[in-house]
């Protein structure tokens, strides 16, 4: 029988005993491959740092508290006259009513199917699909819906009964924007929910369940408590998320100008993402718009990016604990 | 205490646990109730329902009689609301109106074929037509003017354009950057650098918009030379600016799912780390980084600011230093200009109902991918 | 709480005893299925009360799975189907008008791996009392007090009660959740391996406290450690792959079974 040996079939160099176990060659695909990924990393990082640093030089020196404390006048693109506080408060005010709506409904769905539904029934495959297709919705169709339904239909129908005489919840609205996006915003609050409740071990749920707890009171003491830094995170995502949205509040509430701050859910709103959007494209010149163009930015950004470092600590100090559980 | 009580004695738990599915229905319900109205609004077009001719006949204000209920709707472009809060005079008092509309048309559309046209037709939104004044069948989109050109195919292009140039732009960078992080980069790195492109998603839209008008469409010109300083080039670049942390995510993710034991074993055998990444987990988490591609696809296919701040205007062209207006951004632009429940109007639902169409088909190519891959992965199939 | 006594309807052959006094748990016939996999073959048992009755057996022989069968934990999964019957002091546990929250009141339960909650010791002891109504603060202290004296831990706890029960060493943890069992009065005890992440010394402790509490409770113990079934328990039940081959007075299984497989087993020729 012939038996055969190493020597049959490997190269010379691999064969030699004593061979020391230096570093080959230059190896130069190694070298190409983790240089050109590495490159396209460094790259996505300094267009990052780029487009922050420049915010950040050009709007800090443009910034002041009579900036962000000022209700402009009609022509907002005078930069000494002009302020943002509308603009702030309608952002703040929008996002605050929406996670009013998202995040009792994101959180009871999340628990239902992390803790009710039956993994393998096809209501749960749909609602699950449910969510995936609503996180992919473009975000000018959730405007298009906010019109649809929410004014033409609901809001046209509820003046009907109230017999206004003029529309009053038929026309873009403060509550129309704030529900789309609610909507919106449903699958943000929903995963991150859900991850929060999957990540507590179920020796937990089956303590509380062997102490004769029902299923509701062990969610309710023994689950939410503990799910709450991630449900916290999902909501600080959401708002996060939908601060910065424009495109479905564009039919649904914003505008343009308004003298005074909005004070009720059927009033119009200023917004800061859209005043951008009117700085850059409708100025008359854009030269001497720019220093408020980039102030308003960094108000925007330092809006959006606080809370999502919030909801990246909340969310790194959370799995630490959960780790530490268990 | 006996053990006999039953479930009836617990109706608030019962009660309770019915609240929490019916909430949890909601899901379900927004999906279904987006895409009814969505489409509700643009039914009138699929059903042949609006009329945009500029040049109609006339019905004199005391043949209305002759006419059916519904015809007289018809003709005075009203909604059935409106129409039923109407009395008779008030109806006669519009058909006045409409007769001394029509008789104000300039002579020159008087005979214009295109005038008598009802635009809104599937001919006139998809196929070339040549119009009065033009030489030459061409796709036209342009909807404001005595006769409104609504062909649809300039905007297809414009989007198909924008989005392509930012797939190939950011593909490439986020699934490069998703293996240096998941594969090759040291554990310390990839702690920081995972979040920091995650918080690239944290920039809103119109801040990369403002961005790219400002800053980078200049620095683009002066690169590469082109005429028109915005242009689709331009918003392309922009847009996979958004996409390169959604692509970078899901693909970072498929990547880090291949079983550790394959990375192992092909280490152990002596393989170099880019010999792993590049021949063992690669190919594993191909269809992984294919879905985050398509996943990509269908949120540079919505994204609309972006474009809508960099270039809009409606030109029909392939070529990418050309202007490009992609469909988010007609309905972000013109949605407010439109008379709301008209023929425009519902042109723009129905694009809506279109783009709800694409992200729709390519979110469930890309979530049944990654379903299968991350099965395939765990050994069930 | 005594246990009633019903007369058995159908006795069959392999019908095993073993218990001198009355039984407080009875088994008749039970078979459990995980979707189309039989995991207990017919298995017929008597657990007397007041007593400790180890399960003992290789693993994925079925002892923690008909462990579970007594509070009815098994319902938490799906695909699991059960023929045969159970009887609690009489009562069969799994007809349908059975509340499943009223029996783990009185069949309470330690796992195998500590599960505290990751709130303060007292509030650990006083969730289950919480649960069932007790809102008095002094009848909750006193509770917790005496659950604690019970489980050995209130030395070892009582000057930071309201310090996090995570801050615990792992034995002490485990007694935390027996001390969490016990404050509610269980009749029965179900321990699922409750000592095998503990070292040899927390060991040691928590079998000494079994065998104090066995004056109060009815216990049931899952362990695959044959030295710890021999010192603590009465009656011992040997199982294999789903069957029930042995079940008798401890000394006898441990120097005297009947059956060859249970001898194997016992001497450590195969397990």
């Amino acid at each position: 029988m012939n038996t055969i040996t190493p020597s049959q079939y490997l190269p010379e160099t691999q064969q030699q005993p004593g061979r020391h176990f230096r570093a080959e060659k230059f190896d130069f695909w190694s070298f190409f491959f983790s240089g050109l990924t590495g490159l396209a990393t460094l790259f996505i990082l300094g267009i990052l740092a780029v487009i922050l640093l420049n915010i950040l030089i050009n709007g800090w020196s443009a910034i002041s508290w009579h900036f962000v404390s000022t209700i402009p006048k009609k022509d907002f693109f005078d930069a000494s006259t002009t302020g943002v506080l509308p603009m702030i408060v309608g952002t703040t005010i929008r996002v605050f009513v929406m996670t009013i709506f998202v995040i009792p409904v994101g959180v009871i769905t999340a628990i239902y199917l992390t803790e009710y539904a039956p993994n393998t029934a096809l209501i749960t495959r749909i609602i699950r699909a449910a969510v995936n297709n609503l996180a992919g919705v473009p975000s000018i169709v959730f405007g298009l819906f906010g019109l649809g339904f929410f004014i033409n239909f609901i809001g046209k129908n509820m003046d009907a009964l109230l017999h206004n005489p003029s529309a009053v919840w038929g026309q873009p609205a403060l509550i129309w924007a704030a529900l789309t996006l609610a909507v919106m915003t449903l699958p943000v609050v929903i995963v991150a929910t859900e991850e929060s409740l999957k990540a507590i071990p179920p020796g937990l749920r089956e303590a509380s369940l062997a102490l004769g707890a029902t299923k509701l009171e062990t969610i309710l003491r023994v689950v939410l408590p503990q799910a709450l830094p991630g449900i916290m995170t999902g909501g600080i995502l959401a708002v996060s998320r939908a601060a910065g949205e424009v495109a479905p509040i564009l039919f649904t509430g914003v505008a343009y100008y308004m003298a005074s701050l909005p004070s009720h859910l059927s009033d119009q709103f200023m917004d800061l993402g859209y005043h951008v959007f009117v700085l850059s494209t409708q100025s008359p010149n854009i030269e001497q718009t720019r220093p408020i163009l980039y102030a308003t930015v960094l108000v925007l950004l330092m809006l959006t990016f606080a809370l999502n470092i919030v909801a990246i600590i909340i969310r790194a100090r959370m799995r630490k604990k959960l780790r530490a559980l268990g | 205490m006996g053990i006999h009580r039953g479930h009836r004695a617990r109706p608030l738990e019962w009660l309770a646990e019915k609240f929490i599915f019916l909430v949890s229905l909601s899901t379900i319900l927004m999906v279904f109730l987006i895409f009814l109205f969505v489409a509700r609004e643009a039914l009138p077009i699929f059903f042949g329902e609006t009329d945009t001719a500029l040049v109609q006949t006339v019905i004199p204000p005391d043949e209305a009689d002759k006419l059916s209920p519904a015809q007289l709707q018809k003709y005075l472009e009203l909604t059935p609301e409106q129409f039923a809060s109407m009395d008779k005079d008030s109806l006669k008092a519009l058909m006045e109106v409409k007769q001394e509309a029509l008789d104000e048309i300039p002579e020159k559309f008087r005979n214009d074929p295109d005038a008598r046209a009802n635009t809104t037709d599937w001919h006139y939104l998809l196929l070339p037509h040549q119009w009065s004044d033009y030489d030459k069948p061409e796709y036209i989109w342009q909807p404001v003017g005595q006769i409104q050109k609504y062909n649809i195919v300039p905007l297809l292009v414009g989007t198909l354009k924008v989005t392509l140039i930012g797939l190939l732009f950011a593909v490439p960078l986020a699934v490069g950057a998703a293996i240096y992080v998941s594969q090759l980069a040291r554990p310390r790195v990839r702690e920081i650098v995972k979040p920091t492109i995650e918080l690239l998603s944290g920039i809103p839209s119109v801040v990369v918009g403002f961005f790219a008008l400002l800053i980078m469409a200049t620095v683009l010109q002066k690169l590469f030379g082109y005429q028109t300083r915005l242009n689709a080039f331009v918003a392309g670049i922009a847009l996979g600016f958004a996409v390169i942390p959604v692509i970078f995510s899901i693909a970072e993710d498929a990547l880090t799912s291949v079983p550790r034991a394959y990375t192992q074993a092909a280490l152990a055998l002596g393989a170099s780390r880019w010999q792993t990444a590049w021949q063992i987990v690669l190919p594993a988490a191909l269809p992984g980084v294919f879905a985050a591609a398509v996943l990509g696809f269908g949120r540079a296919i919505g994204e609309t600011m972006i474009v809508l701040m960099v270039c809009s205007a409606s030109v029909m062209s392939w070529n990418i230093f050309d202007s490009a207006r992609s469909i988010t951004t007609t309905i972000a632009a013109e949605m407010a200009e439109a008379v709301s429940g008209g023929p425009h109007y519902r042109i723009l639902f129905m694009l809506g109902a279109l783009l709800f169409a694409a992200t729709f088909v390519s979110n469930m190519i890309g979530g049944a991918v990654i379903e299968r891959f991350k099965l395939k992965l765990e050994g069930k199939r | 709480m005594a246990a009633i006594s019903i007369p058995r309807v159908a006795v069959d052959d392999n019908k095993a005893t073993g218990s001198s006094g009355a039984s407080l748990i009875e088994i008749e016939q039970l078979s459990l299925y995980y979707g189309a996999s039989k995991a207990l073959k017919n298995i017929s048992l008597n657990l007397g009360e007041k007593i400790v009755t180890a399960f003992i057996g290789p693993s994925g022989c079925g002892k923690s799975t008909l462990l579970r069968c007594f509070n009815r934990m098994n319902d938490l999964i799906d695909n699991v189907r059960i023929e045969g019957a159970i009887k609690i002091g009489g009562h069969d546990i799994y007809t349908k008008d059975v509340d499943v929250i009223e029996l783990r009141k009185r069949v309470g339960m330690v796992f195998q791996k500590s599960n505290p909650f990751p709130k303060s010791i007292y509030e650990n002891v006083a969730y289950g009392l919480r649960l069932h109504g007790v809102k008095n603060k002094s009848a909750l202290d006193e509770a917790v007090e005496k659950s604690l004296h019970q489980s050995a831990l209130w030395d070892e706890v009582k000057d930071r009660l309201h310090a996090s029960a995570l801050g615990l060493s792992g034995g002490q943890q485990q007694r935390l959740c027996i001390a969490r069992a016990i404050a509610i009065k269980p009749e029965i005890i179900l321990m699922d391996e409750p000592a095998s992440a503990l070292d040899p010394i927390a060991t040691t402790r928590i079998e000494e406290l079994i065998l104090n509490l066995k004056k109060d409770f009815t216990i049931v113990i899952v362990t695959h450690n044959m030295q710890q079934a021999a010192r603590i328990s009465d009656q011992t039940a040997f199982f294999y792959i789903g069957e029930l081959v042995e079940f008798g007075p401890t000394a006898k299984i441990f120097t005297n079974p009947a059956q060859k497989r249970t001898e194997d087993y016992v001497t450590g020729r195969f397990g």
